[in-house]
């Protein structure tokens, strides 16, 4: 996955636009923008016109007509907030856990494996290529190796990791360590690209400096890795928090997140007003986190 | 692309031309004449305007008002591609994706011309980089991209061919042997060389005449000698070599010379040599016109002399040996002493006045600031 | 008597130590934990290959024994293969589009000054900040109320808009990084606006293009949630398997996401191997 170039901190426009010309801009412009506004724009326009809209008096299952039922999001919000603030939950518990794990990955590639350049793609290599398995297959592999009768399960309650009636499928730690697994290659990635530009010298002037190894690597490098870290806590966080796959697959259902309502809201009952309210709620949540948190962490140039 | 205009070069007449930026004046009522077939450089500080000018003459800037003429026909509203006119960029700009050769050939393909693979050859031949033709412009030395990008120009016979500092990125002696290589070419092809750069001993070196630029402006334009032994403003007195330059009140003006009372001193200008005969002006003389005196012996007529002063610094160069000299009311003036006699001569401490011939002398606006275009370790070339 | 003298000949000048001095253990424990990590990373996937070769009965869940029936006849479980096929025309057909369409942003958003630059920039970061369920019912309202059946249709329609945003980051990325000064040196050389682009700009922007293309395949023929949505009764690959988790995978479902793995494992590692050889090249 190479957005690594493109997400690994602030755009590398490293030239400014020459051109003022309109015409050619509109041009190029014209076929994408028009189609993103007819397929996004426009959809996310209706889908809050549903969230608004009231069943029809009398009329079957699925039927709505348009109004202005802002009570529709205080009932959404009112029944779900449970599972609002679990899908918020485990998704920061899932994002903090990738940047643990993913960002020594990145280093050792960036920076321990400089100068190595066949070391350094076959590690990027091996960072990448999970994603090429379909990512369902490789959370039932998952379910699977954590299944009760597995090997893993059974050593652990042999050395009394886990209580002898233990499990770890079906468990809110299984539906973290999913999420946390699927999304380390879209935290480790722009790390990468982010400590890769990082220039060795400035290092070096640190320990010039006076400062050890672990004073170097807090004051020097990961203030100036702070674009990847931000880019990859973004690409992490925003699509974990309305998955659902891994709830479902490797969770119960105490672990239900929002995701799984919208989609039962949409498919089981046909209550497409709360299934809407709900992706509103979650869409302007994340939002708003995602301009707080950017703001904040000072990078305002994220493409 | 018209390439009536080409040939062994063309005339190149820049009319009143004006570069805005905004609220920024790049280039400030600009005109010039390059004869055909002459080496003409641009010379300047950073900032001054000499890239904004060679860009608008390669078609790569519109300028916002004036004129361009190559061979006497207008071209100012022309693009690049189709003006008769080839650049060698600072950075090269060689393609990656196509070998030396086809680099070579580009213009000669995009312009339809007969045989274009084996002109590039020959093109290569003159730079003596035929032996690389196959090979991609990232297996190559500084120098040997740089001769690629001249190669590149020179084989579409541009009526005039632009160079943006080409020198810059290659080191000292590389810089040497290059002044000479493009000076040997373009006396060989004869094409019209337009060269910007901001080292001065380059463009004394290489060009036929030197146009000096400062904030958009031409501030003097001649030939090396001339420009070097007969400054007419501050800016290029410092700017192009050294000078000592000394404010001081004309007390008369005669035919011959005029005299000038510098801080009590009495010295002479010879009239030509003096841009104004009244009022303040600045005397000027290069640091190796001047001799050190010692205290007690007589100087020739004909001889400005200043001083005591005593020497603070003595750099010993190999070629020459440089003093500086503290001058009370004068400041510290620098002197260069040719190393015929080998050795150091002076010390530091010793006590000297300082003479040269009359005749070297120079005499500048007193209004002008008689530190432009020297070297601030602030910023400011 | 002056202190600086010959080492006399009798003192003994110590041999330096042969061994090299041991690394002291604080710098082992980065890439000790980057190699856990790494492995963690891999085994789930060393878990769908070793399964592709379990003789399995109806569910893969046990391992029964080794077989390459499997491998051999891929297509042996009920619409696996078809679902698999349908993934890749959506894929191709998306990607395609994709690409084109987000590379013509891209090169306008990098080269050209315009107003509602920012508007642009905040319609593609959109999409990609927007998590998929809210793009996957918003989607399927508008199809419902254009009444617009679920299907192959809209699946490839939904597909190109997720992953036009990618494409423009990818692109733009090394668009940015094209020195402009190129495109002046071939406009000096005689070339108009369309012979520069193809034959200076297009070329090198074709990696670019092609990591983009990459990416958005990989998107599209990964994606689930979106297109679960989205599909009626059409199946991707995807929801083939997911649909199949509660009854059992068959071990063709791993067969063929091994071999997804390994073809774009070879892929990388080849287009590793030629940079590499191209960068030795050059020396």
């Amino acid at each position: 996955m190479s957005v690594l170039a493109g997400l690994g901190g602030a755009a590398v426009s490293a030239v400014a636009p020459t051109r003022t010309a309109r015409s050619g801009a509109s041009l190029l412009l014209a076929p994408g923008m028009a189609y993103l506004g007819l397929f996004f724009v426009v959809p996310v326009v209706a889908l809050l016109a549903t969230s608004l809209y009231v069943p029809v008096p009398g009329g079957d299952v699925g039927q709505f007509q348009p109004a202005f039922e802002w009570r529709n999001y205080v009932e959404a919000v009112a029944t779900y907030w449970p599972q609002m603030v679990r899908s918020f939950g485990y998704a920061l518990i899932a994002t903090v856990a990738a940047l643990l794990i993913g960002y020594p990955m990145a280093y050792v590639i960036a920076v321990r494996a400089r100068g190595r350049a066949f070391l350094q793609g076959l590690l990027l290599v091996l960072v990448i290529a999970p994603f090429f398995t379909s990512f369902i297959l490789r959370t039932i592999a998952w379910k699977q190796i954590l299944a009760d009768e597995s090997l893993v399960v059974s050593v652990m309650r042999a050395v009394s990791l886990l209580p002898p009636d233990g499990r770890l499928t079906a468990t809110s730690f299984a539906v973290v360590s999913g999420l946390t697994y699927n999304f380390l290659p879209f935290m480790t990635l722009p790390i990468y690209a982010s400590l890769e530009r990082l220039d060795p010298r400035l290092m070096e002037a640190g320990a010039d400096l006076y400062a050890n190894g672990p004073t170097t690597f807090w004051r020097v490098t990961l203030p100036l890795s702070m674009p990847g870290v931000v880019s990859g806590t973004l690409l992490t966080f925003i699509p974990a928090s309305g998955d659902y796959v891994n709830s479902v697959l490797l969770g119960n259902n105490t672990t239900t997140m929002i995701g799984q309502v919208i989609d039962s809201r949409f498919f089981k009952v046909s209550d497409y007003p709360t299934a809407a309210a709900l992706s509103v709620i979650l869409m302007v949540l994340i939002l708003g986190l995602v301009s707080a948190y950017v703001r904040r962490a000072g990078t305002e140039d994220l493409l | 692309m018209d390439q009536t205009a080409a040939g062994s070069g063309a005339d190149l007449t820049l009319a009143h031309l004006v570069k805005d930026f905004g609220s920024f004046t790049a280039v400030d009522d600009l005109s010039l004449v390059i004869p055909s077939g002459s080496f003409f450089a641009l010379l300047g500080p950073s900032g001054c305007g000499k890239t904004t000018t060679l860009r608008m003459v390669a078609g790569l800037e519109r300028p916002t008002s004036g004129q361009i003429l190559i061979g006497g026909r207008d071209v100012t509203g022309t693009r690049a591609h189709q003006r008769p006119v080839n650049t060698v960029f600072q950075s090269y700009a060689l393609f990656p994706h196509l070998t030396v050769l086809e680099n070579v050939a580009f213009g000669l393909k995009r312009t339809k011309a007969a045989d274009p693979l084996s002109k590039a050859g020959d093109a290569l031949d003159l730079v003596e980089l035929r032996h690389l033709a196959e090979r991609r412009p990232t297996q190559l030395s500084g120098g040997q991209q740089q001769r690629v990008a001249l190669a590149r120009a020179i084989v579409n016979n541009p009526a005039v061919l632009l160079l943006d500092e080409p020198l810059g990125a290659l080191d000292l002696k590389l810089r040497r042997q290059m002044q000479v290589e493009l000076k040997r070419i373009q006396t060989e092809v004869g094409l019209t060389f337009v060269h910007v750069t901001h080292d001065q001993e380059e463009a004394m070196t290489m060009a036929d005449t030197v146009a000096v630029m400062n904030e958009g402006r031409i501030e003097q334009m001649g030939s090396p000698a001339e420009l070097y032994e007969l400054p007419r403003t501050a800016f290029v007195a410092n700017f192009l070599g050294q000078s000592n330059l000394l404010r001081g009140t004309v007390l008369d003006a005669g035919k011959l010379t005029i005299g000038v009372d510098i801080g009590g001193t009495r010295v002479r200008v010879p009239s030509p040599r003096a841009v104004s005969h009244s009022g303040t002006v600045l005397v000027g003389v290069r640091p190796e016109k001047l001799h050190l005196v010692p205290d007690d012996e007589d100087v020739p007529a004909g001889t400005n002399v200043v001083g005591p002063g005593t020497i603070v610094d003595v750099s010993f160069t190999g070629v020459s040996t440089q003093y500086l000299v503290e001058v009370p009311g004068h400041g510290t003036m620098s002197v260069f002493v040719q190393n015929i006699l080998g050795g150091v001569g002076a010390r530091v401490g010793d006590q000297v006045r300082l003479a040269w011939a009359i005749k070297h002398t120079f005499g500048l606006d007193g209004a002008d600031d008689l530190a432009a275009g020297a070297v601030d370790l602030d910023g400011e070339a | 008597m002056s202190a600086v003298t010959e080492p006399s000949a009798d003192v003994r000048v110590p041999r330096p130590a042969t061994r090299r001095p041991r690394r002291p253990l604080g710098e082992m424990i980065v890439p000790v934990f980057a190699a856990l990590a790494f492995i963690y990373l891999l085994v789930p996937i060393a878990y769908t290959v070793a399964f592709s070769f379990n003789d399995a009965g109806r569910t893969n869940l046990v391992w029964r024994g080794f077989t390459l029936d499997n491998w051999a006849n891929p297509c042996g479980a009920p619409r696996v293969c078809e679902a698999f096929v349908n993934s890749l025309q959506v894929g191709a057909i998306a990607t395609v589009v994709a690409t084109v369409l987000g590379t013509l942003i891209a090169l306008a958003l990098v080269r050209y000054r315009f107003r509602g630059r920012a508007l642009a920039n905040l319609l593609i970061f959109l999409p990609m900040s927007t998590p998929e369920v809210v793009l996957g019912a918003a989607l399927l309202a508008q199809f419902l109320s254009l009444r617009i059946n679920p299907g192959f249709t809209t699946v490839v329609l939904a597909h190109i808009m997720f992953c036009i945003s990618f494409v423009v980051v990818t692109v733009k990325a090394r668009v940015a990084s094209l020195d402009p000064r190129l495109e002046e040196a071939a406009a000096d050389l005689y070339a108009g606006p369309v012979q520069a682009f193809w034959r200076v700009t297009f070329p090198l922007l074709l990696p670019g293009i092609a990591a983009a293309a990459l990416l958005a395949f990989s998107l599209s023929f990964d994606d689930f949630i979106i297109t679960n949505f989205n599909s009626g009764s059409f199946v991707t690959f995807p929801k083939f398997v997911y649909v199949s988790a509660t009854r059992g995978i068959p071990p063709q479902a791993n067969v063929i996401g091994s071999a997804m793995f390994a073809l774009a494992l070879l892929l990388v590692i080849g287009a590793q191997v030629v940079g590499s050889a191209r960068r030795r090249q050059q020396h």
